[in-house]
């Protein structure tokens, strides 16, 4: 018997059905017959939806037309977004100044993306927020450098969406943070206030607050005082997130083991120096990630404020539609604010995911 | 020194006997809760104070006695008979019956559709997997808002009138009025499939029951889901033979502008419904396929190692533990489902929210109103709390 020489066996290579596209196919496509079965009824499925959407979207469509032209087509209409984008996006801001709104929210994408990489996360960049948010705010009520004063009354549209979501994570991180804290307080009094506190924001959805702010709340007011309606809305906002920020960090906190607190105790810290040296930085650490999807479930909450009447960017959409020239277009401009939220959206969470792999390396 | 000294110096307070007091962290602690307290009290009655001034000079009665006037509008769609001469408290009891219709059907379709996306994710189909992982991605990064509006405008605008209406199956048809299917012409004997069903299912209980302790006893398995399953299936049929089978179906028909007969579902709530299970579902189907993941390979070996069927690692060893994962944060979906099901009012389906506005508008009772849906979801997310507290503690691992 005479084995094989063995240079033979290197050069054998692999059959070509476990190899390539076919191999690939084979492994992940039709590796059973009730994954081929599968396979094959998704196609077909797939089949039946994709290409007639596609020639809706894309090839009887239209993309800058005046609204005369939708009528005789069979495609989607995707004019009334060109046509209307400067009320889509920036509602009743007054025309000459859009250019104001535009720069702030430049501003505030170009803070978010220096933001993004943790080196920069230092002293520094609260004083770059700090500024950039002032700036913001400059830019878009004017009143200096010869800018024409705009109320917030007519602050509406995109920026409008924004700044509800931004504002309302600002002021509500620290809230949460001190109801957080409350909660895990030895003081029975404070502890029941915070419990109560979070537990009826928690159980109650975030519209019955907004109606409290719009209805109920100037009976609160004394005579002859009034709250603006955005910043109404706005303090509705941020109370409802502080609840779900203090549930995320009450997370962090009990996730600290005990020898942290002992540990401080034992060099004779106090609670604040206990808390602000040791324990926070630990636990808000711990809860960045979850963090993130908090602002980012704020951020589509904003969306919300469409039934107390207020211009946020679903809301000049409706407006657009209601125009007799545009109505019944409603599908292609859903879609493309569905596309906008989307991508705000989905960078929110795939960064939120990228940072939990980075930070989850122990403490 | 004697161990009695060393006692007494221990026993002695090494304190000074004055210590002022705020350095003792009890009375501090007393001074900062009633302070806090007084803080609280005094906010309160400064709103409170306004509110009564405010609602003096605007001439609002406070207090719940509106709720016996009568409301003067009508609800678009109803579980129980009312109209615009019934109370406001009808009228508020027609919104919350709405509400927990939608949100009913909503978390059963929900846990369905979600299980069914959280398993696929999962599945070795490499197609099937990468759809279901882009089709959470898409329902989790869009508002629900706009999702609603968006199947709201498809069944106002794209949907054909009545006369046009597509007819995809024998007796269903989908037009702007919403969806019309047929259903069984009323007979006795459904009322006795109804019967039939729950005694099945009491039997099956009973039948788990004493297979447990049979198991416990000898060690001998009895299939009880299946049984269950039989029964359930079998015993409604034997009820509609016995009952001479009646096949008559009330189906739909077209009458002028519009169809008479079958059963309508508006397209309010088929928009909400659709709305909210596509969106609850994506989140759903992310908790399945954790639980299912949670459950370590080396179980799944070990449990067919000493020799289970596929069915039986999956009903004895992965989904008991997997339960335990995926539970939890069920509830708190099948909560959140129930209270994005608020955002009806925003497409102008009659649920308890849209109901109570309608009032404030009317009586002006605004602190009433607010008040009311407050305590209503309160009592939603209350139960469920309850009922996860009961949960936790019976799954809770037994350590040893």
């Amino acid at each position: 018997m005479t084995n094989p020489p063995v240079s033979s066996r290197e050069y054998l290579k692999p059959p070509i059905t476990e190899v390539g596209v076919i191999g690939w196919l084979r492994g992940n496509l039709f590796n059973s017959w009730y994954n081929s079965l599968l396979t094959v009824v998704v196609l077909i499925l797939l089949w039946q939806l994709v290409p007639p959407f596609f020639r809706w979207a894309f090839i009887d469509s239209v993309w800058n037309t005046p609204a005369e032209a939708c009528r005789d087509i069979d495609g989607a209409c995707w004019s009334i977004i060109p046509r209307n984008i400067s009320f889509i996006l920036f509602g009743f801001f007054p025309d000459g100044e859009q250019w104001r709104p535009g720069l702030a929210m430049a501003l505030m994408l170009g803070l978010v993306i220096f933001s993004r990489n943790r080196k920069h996360w230092k002293k520094s960049l609260g004083i770059y927020w700090s500024i950039g948010l002032i700036a913001m705010g400059t830019l878009m009520y004017g009143g200096v450098f010869g800018m024409q004063v705009v109320e917030t009354a007519r602050w509406s549209g995109l920026p409008l969406t924004f700044m509800l979501a931004l504002f309302g994570m600002v002021a509500a991180y620290p809230l949460g943070v001190f109801l957080a804290l409350g909660r895990q307080s030895r003081m029975p009094a404070i502890k029941t206030l915070c419990v109560v506190y979070i537990e009826m924001i928690r159980g109650v959805p975030l519209i019955s607050l907004l109606f409290m702010s719009s209805v109920m709340f100037p009976l609160f007011l004394p005579e002859g005082v009034t709250i603006d309606k955005v910043l109404r809305a706005q303090v509705a906002i941020i109370l409802f997130t502080a609840a779900y920020i203090a549930e995320v960090v009450r997370g962090g906190l009990q996730a600290m083991p005990r020898g942290q607190f002992e540990a401080a105790d034992s060099i004779g810290l106090n609670y604040n120096q206990t808390m602000r040296l040791i324990i926070l930085p630990q636990a808000l650490k711990i809860v960045i990630p979850p963090s993130v999807g908090i602002l980012l479930s704020a951020f589509k909450d904003t969306s919300l404020v469409v039934i107390i009447a207020l211009y946020d960017v679903l809301k000049t959409t409706k407006v657009t539609l209601s125009n007799p020239k545009w109505t019944g277009y409603s599908t292609e401009a859903y879609i493309f604010l569905a596309v906008l939220y989307f991508i705000c959206c989905y960078a929110m969470s795939n960064y939120s995911r990228k940072l939990e792999k980075e930070l989850h390396t122990g403490r | 020194m004697n161990s009695k000294d060393i006692n007494s110096i221990a026993d002695t307070d090494l304190r000074p006997s004055t210590v002022p007091f705020w350095r003792d962290p009890d009375k501090r602690a007393i001074v900062f809760q009633v302070v806090a307290l007084l803080l609280v009290a005094f906010v309160s009655y400064y709103l409170f104070s306004n509110t009564q001034a405010n609602l003096e000079r605007q001439s609002i009665a406070t207090g719940f006695g509106f709720m016996e006037k009568e409301a003067g509008f009508e609800i678009g769609e109803s579980v129980v008979e009312y109209s615009a001469a019934d109370t406001y408290a009808d009228a508020l009891l027609v919104g919350a019956l709405n509400t927990i219709k939608v949100s009913f059907i909503g978390i059963i379709l929900t846990t369905i559709l979600g299980t069914i996306i959280g398993i696929s994710r999962l599945s070795s189909n490499w197609l099937l997997s990468k759809l279901a992982a882009g089709y959470i991605e898409l329902m989790q990064n869009i508002p629900i808002l706009l999702q609603l509006f968006f199947w709201y405008a498809i069944f106002y605008e794209s949907f054909p009138s009545p006369r046009q209406a597509l007819n995809p199956f024998g007796g269903v048809f989908l037009c702007n009025r919403g969806l019309i299917f047929g259903v069984p012409e009323a007979h006795a004997a459904h009322a006795a499939m109804g019967w039939a069903f729950v005694i099945a299912l009491a039997v099956g209980w009973g039948l788990n029951r004493w297979g447990r302790q049979r198991q416990a006893r000898t060690g001998q398995m009895f299939p009880a889901v299946r049984v269950t399953l039989a029964l359930a299936v079998v015993l409604p049929l034997l009820a509609w033979f016995a009952y001479g089978a009646p096949t008559a179906m009330d189906i739909p028909e077209l009458r002028g502008f519009n169809f008479k007969g079958g059963v309508t579902v508006s397209p309010e709530f088929s928009a909400l419904l659709l709305g909210l299970v596509l969106y609850t579902a994506a989140f759903v189907a992310e908790i399945v396929r954790a639980g299912i993941q949670s459950v370590g390979r080396g179980q799944v070996e070990a449990a067919m190692a000493v020799g289970l069927r596929p069915g039986q690692v999956l009903h004895l060893v992965i989904l008991p533990q997997a339960l335990r994962v995926i539970i939890p944060p069920l509830t708190s979906q099948m909560l959140n489902l129930t209270k994005n099901s608020s955002l009806a009012i925003a497409i102008g389906y009659a649920d308890f929210v849209a109901v109570t506005n309608t009032t404030i508008n009317q009586t002006g009772q605004a602190i009433e109103g607010v008040a009311l849906i407050m305590l209503v979801y309160l009592f939603f997310s209350l139960s469920t709390s309850v009922f996860m507290n009961w949960y936790n503690k019976k799954m809770a691992l037994v350590e040893r």
